[in-house]
């Protein structure tokens, strides 16, 4: 009895151990939220090119890189902004600077029967804050979330940063920013086009707003040191002509 | 030391705990004495909450409590404001999430006292109320406060729930523990590392003394 506990006991460890040294073959990377439906795309693809698979982890870009610190088993890294691929680089963590992907754009959402309408200066956001329309306002928090930073600056800019503070609602990377917008108790939010993109109409709607009110959100990403074959290869076809169109196509601008 | 979070949070436990220990001592009591069709099924209802993920709890929060929702709506007309991503949503998650931690260990306490002594003080002629007053509180008093001691510990450590429905609002929603994990986010180990240690202490006093007089009270009863 006991003897045949301890054999599928046995059985279980090598089963589990056979799947991880399956998985070490496919590279794990590191990638910002707002990438999230593109790399997924561009993955697809990559896979019926080369037969090769890679997985990944999405987070914000600060929390990626905090993971990456403390020596996580990521392969490559795409992050929303480029401070936090050069900051890595910089810690000699990564293989070398990198290069620019893509760059993000931010939208300004408003739900579905929210009051608030939608204009490049966000002229009726100050009208709704105001007149006590507007109660709620979602962007990604600025402390780690690289677009949170850029949000952050279209509302400093147009000074309305002092007098939403108390209305802000913080995502924790910039797709539960994007959630939370879709929400009735949210009335306007600003997060990634990428991610605006792929709302359903019926959650609400989005307005793309200029890139003059932020500093440009330049996507860069780097292979790091541990990089495999396979991961070396995906980063390269992500500078392919195919990869740049599905970044496009998913709301992205050229680097 | 985020002060606004550990104010709000000990706000928030305060809170849930008043609302918990009546709630507790009528449902506690009345599962200790009360033997009807279907009791099993309603503790095993109440008890959800200790094997449920929070994250689950999370999301039908956000469901219900937004305003697309009839509840939501009807709860933002009562309230005059929406309840997720307020203070008023995390007192309704935590007393949900606590329910557990209150009753059980009043129950048990009241399930412990004989029933020959409640009978006696019966037939000695004291009111319902009397006995509950001076016989069964009295002997209780130990499940009845390590529950309300449980319950405000858990309610200090709550994570996955606050993140869900709470949005991060400072002085609002952004909880002790939430601000441990945004400081850590933000490369600020220093200030993580101090409400941690604040937060590791509390637990450990709350629980000691739960243990403590939990001893007392079998040292002079058993």
């Amino acid at each position: 009895m006991q003897h045949s506990i301890l054999k599928s006991l046995l059985m279980m460890v090598l089963f589990f151990n056979s799947v991880g040294v399956y998985a070490k073959n496919i590279p794990i990377i590191a990638a910002a939220s707002s990438v999230k439906f593109a790399l997924e795309e561009i993955s697809q693809q990559f896979t019926k090119d080369h037969g090769l698979k890679v997985k990944f982890s999405f987070s914000s870009s600060g929390n990626l890189m905090r993971q990456i610190r403390h020596n996580s088993p990521f392969e490559l890294f795409l992050s929303a902004d480029e401070t936090s691929v050069l900051k890595l680089h910089a810690l000699g963590l990564t293989l070398d600077k990198g290069v620019q992907y893509a760059r993000g754009r931010l939208v300004l959402f408003t739900a579905k029967k929210s009051p608030i309408k939608k204009d490049p200066q966000l002229t009726d956001v100050r009208q709704a804050l105001d007149d006590g329309r507007l109660k709620r306002f979602a962007i990604a928090n600025p402390d780690h979330a690289p677009y949170g930073v850029a949000a952050k600056q279209v509302l400093q800019k147009l000074n309305l940063w002092h007098d939403l503070q108390k209305r802000l609602v913080l995502g924790e990377n910039v797709a539960q920013a994007a959630q939370f917008s879709s929400r009735h108790a949210v009335q306007a939010g600003i997060f990634a086009y990428s991610l605006a993109l792929k709302m359903k109409p019926e959650y609400g709607s989005y307005l793309l707003l200029p890139e003059t009110l932020h500093q440009p959100l330049r996507a860069r990403m780097a292979l790091l040191k541990s990089a495999n074959e396979t991961a070396k290869a995906f980063y390269k076809y992500l500078q392919h002509a195919k990869s740049r169109a599905i970044f496009e196509k998913n709301g992205f601008y050229p680097p | 030391m985020d002060w606004n979070a550990l104010s709000l949070s000990l706000k928030l436990s305060a809170i849930t705990v008043a609302f918990l220990l009546p709630m507790g001592l009528i449902v506690g009591r009345f599962l200790a004495y009360h033997h009807f069709y279907g009791k099993s099924l309603l503790q095993a209802f109440l008890a959800i909450p200790l094997i449920l993920p929070p994250t689950v709890l999370g999301y039908y929060l956000l469901v219900l409590l937004d305003g697309g929702s009839f509840l939501g709506h009807l709860l933002e007309t009562l309230f005059g404001q929406s309840l997720v991503f307020s203070f008023e949503g995390l007192v309704i998650a935590s007393i949900i999430f606590n329910l557990p931690f209150a009753i059980q260990p009043i129950q048990a306490s009241f399930e412990s006292i004989p029933r020959e002594i409640r009978e006696a003080a019966a037939c000695c002629g004291l009111s319902p109320l009397k006995v509950l007053l001076k016989i069964e509180l009295p002997l209780a008093w130990t499940g009845i406060v390590s529950a309300m001691v449980m319950t405000f510990a858990h309610t200090l450590g709550e994570f996955g729930i606050v993140l869900m429905v709470g949005g991060n609002i400072p002085e609002e929603t952004k909880t002790l523990a939430i601000s441990i994990y945004d400081k850590v986010q933000a490369f600020d180990n220093q200030a993580a590392g101090v409400m941690s240690a604040f937060l590791l202490l509390f637990s450990v006093m709350a629980i000691s003394f739960t243990y403590l007089i939990a001893g007392r009270y079998q040292r002079h009863y058993a």
